[in-house]
């Protein structure tokens, strides 16, 4: 789904160089300026990311004119309303088309349009047809208008996606060990590539640990990711064991006192047995040298994918105890609405969503303007 | 889900149970519960709804059988719709002595296009002909990296420009490079980019129009939700593609963009992903994918059943099949996923010998899990792995190992279990009832002090399940040059 666009012709290469590698030596003390690449600039249509503690106060600005309304709260608003128009070009499933003009009757028609529009958004076909009926319910034979329907629609997914605290857990004192886990390709490793910009923007120390040892070049991936972050990166050999780069990263984060450790882990199907207790194991691994560790493991979902989303919050639930969800590409035109009965039947939450392939494009997950993008509600 | 679908299904079409004819009153709730799975399988919804018009139109006055229930009369109408759409099957890839053809590989981001580009090689490389890689993803952190790995675990050549920003030149450059190293194939591997970036759908195009493949494929992932409309005519629009890939289905994920896909770009569906592994592709075949999307594989086993009870010659191929010590491994994972299902399995009785006392040894607890780990060993073989198990040498049977977690010992034990059982299947198959008699009770003394478990005695490695450690390794290594001293000497 296309509320955020950002320009093209960014790039995040302040790391890129071959000096900014060596700065990487000094990652521990740069959470001061002076020593943090990212720190020192701003590229040109990058994002700012404020530098605080307060996760809610860490919202994406933009770079453009236009200004944000004030009710807008910032950039998801402005982007989407951007966007909105070229992704209409193309997705036929604006529930604006309900009207055509001014009020419009609630019949069997107008709720199979609504019920086609609801589940176009990948919420599945169950969740859909609550909604549907609800709003039959409520107004069946009366002559609504889009914002009534709109509103109820709205306050139905909400009232299912438990509107419940979404921030990152930490560890009360000592290092917080995120793992990230996940399908192939969903987008775990350049999702931690970004979550750890955010933290180290936040001014918290992180070392990642480069869990996938499996998959071509995944360890080359995420060094440089770290080495464009200016963050620590503990990495073993292409086909070393994952539980032993887990022990070793969360070792050196004990040790060195990092602030974040994240553990990247290669891609697996959650029918895949012997893989998923692998997950288990650097589960174990992580807690038995830090209490409480891991304090979040994050389940990273597709914005594309389409139910199968629930089996794998079903799976890896089961198996890595998930606490919470990143949705990744979120940026395209997919909805991503299949985190909807996720939230709801596994009271798993979203905390983070991707907005790009960049290290700025990743946002806390906002339930209010994720149920109007949902529903294309733009004005 | 299934299940219940089937039940439904079963429950809807009581009052014209074994009479009279489909009409769109008597098929309605059965119509209903069909646009439901779709729904579920996550075909589009506008795709859904054409189906649906298509299956009415051809159920319409079908006289039921008396052989067959009305749920599995429309089951087989809806099944034979999804297979014409799904077809016809067009598996070839340009390949020509003498010329350098070119395969253009496109997609949404993560798809798996990078190591579809990997698979082709081999498959290529598997018909004596030469593939050659290009990178010509200048986005993705190590993806140039990424390609040539691939390129150096089959001996292919990989060519990629190092600090390069166009991928027109990186491609150019790429097909005289491969023309040079006397290549016969050249496959690009494009960025993933989003079907609504038109810069980077441009940048495509750009690739397009100088390169001109032969063959211009879409990746997709199998477990895209309703997006795959838009995405697939958007790349449709910008490239003609000549042909679709659809990754990942070696999981649950029932596939049902594929059928979107299909509809909105009527291009022939090439190859299945099943797996990580450069041997995981698969010819598509539309009627393995139509009971996939329809998660009907088992009540569509029961519908041909039906057919199959009257038409007794290919039970008796089956039986030939067995007595001829036909069974490999991959009929033994499929026999295995068939008698998961406990209520199908008094229906499939006597379809293939043996096979009900089999399932009720099987129903133990933790059955469940322990065949789906013998499965994953299973998928991770190749197919001449399963159909030969002999050729399972220490390297494959590590390599086999590395693809699921498992261990080689677990796979060694998988084996001979395998070994003992297909013999059982013969004993089984051949002649009379006393030699039955004596095949079950063996297999039940079998299973008693191992219950269909081949990886039992191993439960310590199991909870530590992991691609490879490197001491397994070490392990694995020193195996094998034992191997290859204990050849010499015999040299
Ligand atoms: N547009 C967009 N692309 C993304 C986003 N997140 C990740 N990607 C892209 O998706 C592709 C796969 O991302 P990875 O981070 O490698 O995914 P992964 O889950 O680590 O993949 P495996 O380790 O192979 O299982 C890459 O091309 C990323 O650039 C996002 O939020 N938006
Ligand atoms: N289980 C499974 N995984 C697959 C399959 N095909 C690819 N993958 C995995 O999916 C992930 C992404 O694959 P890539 O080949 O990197 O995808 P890509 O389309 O090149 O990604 P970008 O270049 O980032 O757009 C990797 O972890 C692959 O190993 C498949 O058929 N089954
Ligand atoms: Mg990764
Ligand atoms: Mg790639």
């Amino acid at each position: 789904m296309v509320f955020w666009r950002k320009k093209k012709d960014e790039s995040v290469s302040s790391g890129e160089d071959k000096s900014a590698a060596s700065k990487v030596a000094n990652e521990r003390s740069a959470s001061t300026a002076a020593g943090d690449p990212l720190a020192q600039q701003t590229l040109p249509g990058e994002t700012k990311i404020a530098s605080s503690h307060s996760e809610k106060d860490i919202k994406p600005e933009t770079d453009q004119a236009e200004s944000a309304t004030p009710e807008d709260g910032g950039s998801w608003f402005k982007k989407l309303r951007s966007a909105l128009h070229k992704t209409n070009q193309i997705l036929q499933t604006d529930i604006r088309d309900l009207w055509k003009s001014e009020g419009r009757l609630v019949d069997d028609d107008f709720l199979r349009e609504l019920f086609v529009i609801l589940v176009r958004t990948d919420m599945g076909q169950p969740t859909a047809t609550r909604i549907r009926d609800r709003i039959g319910r409520e107004f069946r034979g009366r002559k609504v208008t889009k914002e009534e329907v709109l509103e109820s629609a709205r306050s139905e997914i909400l009232a299912s996606m438990q509107n419940r605290s979404v921030e990152l857990q930490f560890a009360t004192s000592g290092p917080t060990v995120i793992l990230v886990v996940g399908v192939n390709g969903a987008g775990k490793t350049t999702s931690i590539a970004k979550l750890a910009y955010r933290l180290r923007k936040e001014g918290r120390t992180v070392i990642l640990g480069a869990g996938d040892t499996f998959r071509a070049a995944a360890v080359e991936q995420l060094k440089i990711w770290s080495q464009r972050i200016g963050c620590e990166i503990v990495s073993g050999e292409m086909g070393s064991d994952p539980g032993s780069v887990a022990f070793k990263a969360v070792q050196r984060a004990r040790e060195e006192n990092f602030d974040v450790c994240i553990i990247d882990t290669a891609g697996r199907l959650q029918t895949q047995v012997n893989l998923m207790q692998q997950l288990e194991k650097i589960r174990k691994i992580a807690a038995k040298q830090i209490d409480g560790a891991p304090h979040e493991v994050l389940l990273v979902l597709d914005a594309t994918a389409g139910q199968n989303a629930i089996s794998q919050a079903r799976g890896f639930s089961d198996v890595a105890g998930c606490t919470g969800i990143i949705l990744a590409k979120l940026d395209g035109s997919a909805k991503g609405g299949v985190v909807v009965p996720i939230m709801t039947e596994f009271s798993l939450p979203v905390k983070l969503v991707g907005l790009g392939e960049k290290l700025p494009d990743m946002a806390p997950f906002d339930p209010e303007a994720f149920t109007r993008a949902l529903l294309s509600f733009d004005n | 889900m299934f299940d219940s679908l089937s039940e439904n299904l079963q429950s809807a079409f009581k009052s014209i149970r074994g009479k009279g004819k489909l009409t769109e009153a008597n098929m309605r709730d059965g119509l209903k519960l069909v646009e439901t799975s779709l729904l579920e399988a996550d075909v589009s919804i506008s795709v859904v709804e054409q189906f649906m018009g298509r299956v009415t139109e051809a159920a319409l006055g079908k006289r039921v059988l008396l052989s067959l229930k009305p749920s599995e009369e429309l089951i087989r109408i809806v099944y034979d719709q999804l297979v014409a759409i799904l077809g016809p099957v067009d598996n070839t890839i340009p390949l020509q002595r003498g010329q350098v053809k070119t395969i253009m590989l496109c997609g949404l981001q993560g798809a798996g296009k990078t190591t579809t580009c990997g698979k082709l090689a081999q498959l290529i490389k598997e018909s004596k002909f030469k593939p050659y890689l290009i990178a010509a993803d200048l986005q993705r952190p190590a993806a140039i990296e990424q390609l040539h790995v691939l390129g150096r675990q089959l001996g292919v050549g990989v060519f990629s420009k190092e600090g390069a920003s166009d991928p027109v030149a990186v491609c150019q450059e790429g097909i005289a490079a491969a023309k040079a190293a006397g290549a016969d194939v050249v496959i690009l591997d494009t960025a993933g980019r989003l079907a609504i970036d038109e810069e980077l759908m441009g940048q495509l195009k750009s690739i397009d129009r100088s390169v001109k493949p032969d063959q211009v494929l879409l990746v997709v992932d199998g477990m895209t939700g309703q997006d795959a409309v838009n995405s697939a005519g958007a790349f449709n629009a910008a490239l003609e593609l000549d042909g679709v890939i659809m990754t990942k289905l070696d999981g649950d994920a029932r596939g049902g963009a594929l059928l979107s896909v299909k509809a909105v770009t009527q291009v022939p569906i090439k190859f299945l992903g099943t797996g990580e592994h450069l041997d995981a592709l698969e010819p598509f075949r539309p009627e393995g994918m139509a009971s996939r999307i329809l998660q009907m594989g088992d009540i569509l086993e029961v519908a041909r059943e039906a057919h199959r009870l009257v038409d007794e010659d290919e039970r008796k191929a089956m039986e030939e099949r067995m007595k001829k010590g036909q069974f490999g491994l991959t009929e033994f994972r499929d026999m295995m996923q068939k008698l998961r299902k406990p209520g199908l399995m008094q229906k499939m009785m006597g379809l293939m010998p043996g096979m009900g006392e089999m399932s009720k040894a099987l129903q133990s607890a933790d059955s469940d899990k322990e065949m789906r780990r013998i499965a994953g060993i299973i998928d991770s073989m190749t197919p001449t792995e399963r159909d030969n198990p002999k050729i399972i040498d220490n390297q494959r049977r590590m390599r086999i190992a590395a693809g699921c977690g498992a261990t080689a010992p677990m796979v060694n034990e998988l084996l001979k279990q395998f070994d003992q059982i297909a013999g059982f299947m013969k004993m089984m198959s051949s002649g009379g009832a006393r030699e039955k008699m004596a095949a079950l009770q063996q297999m039940q003394g079998m299973m008693s002090n191992n219950p269909m478990n081949p990886m039992q005695g191993m439960s310590l490695k199991q909870s530590t399940g992991k691609r490879l450690t490197p001491k397994e390794r070490e392990r694995l290594q020193k195996e094998r040059d034992k191997a290859v001293r204990k050849a010499k000497r015999k040299n």
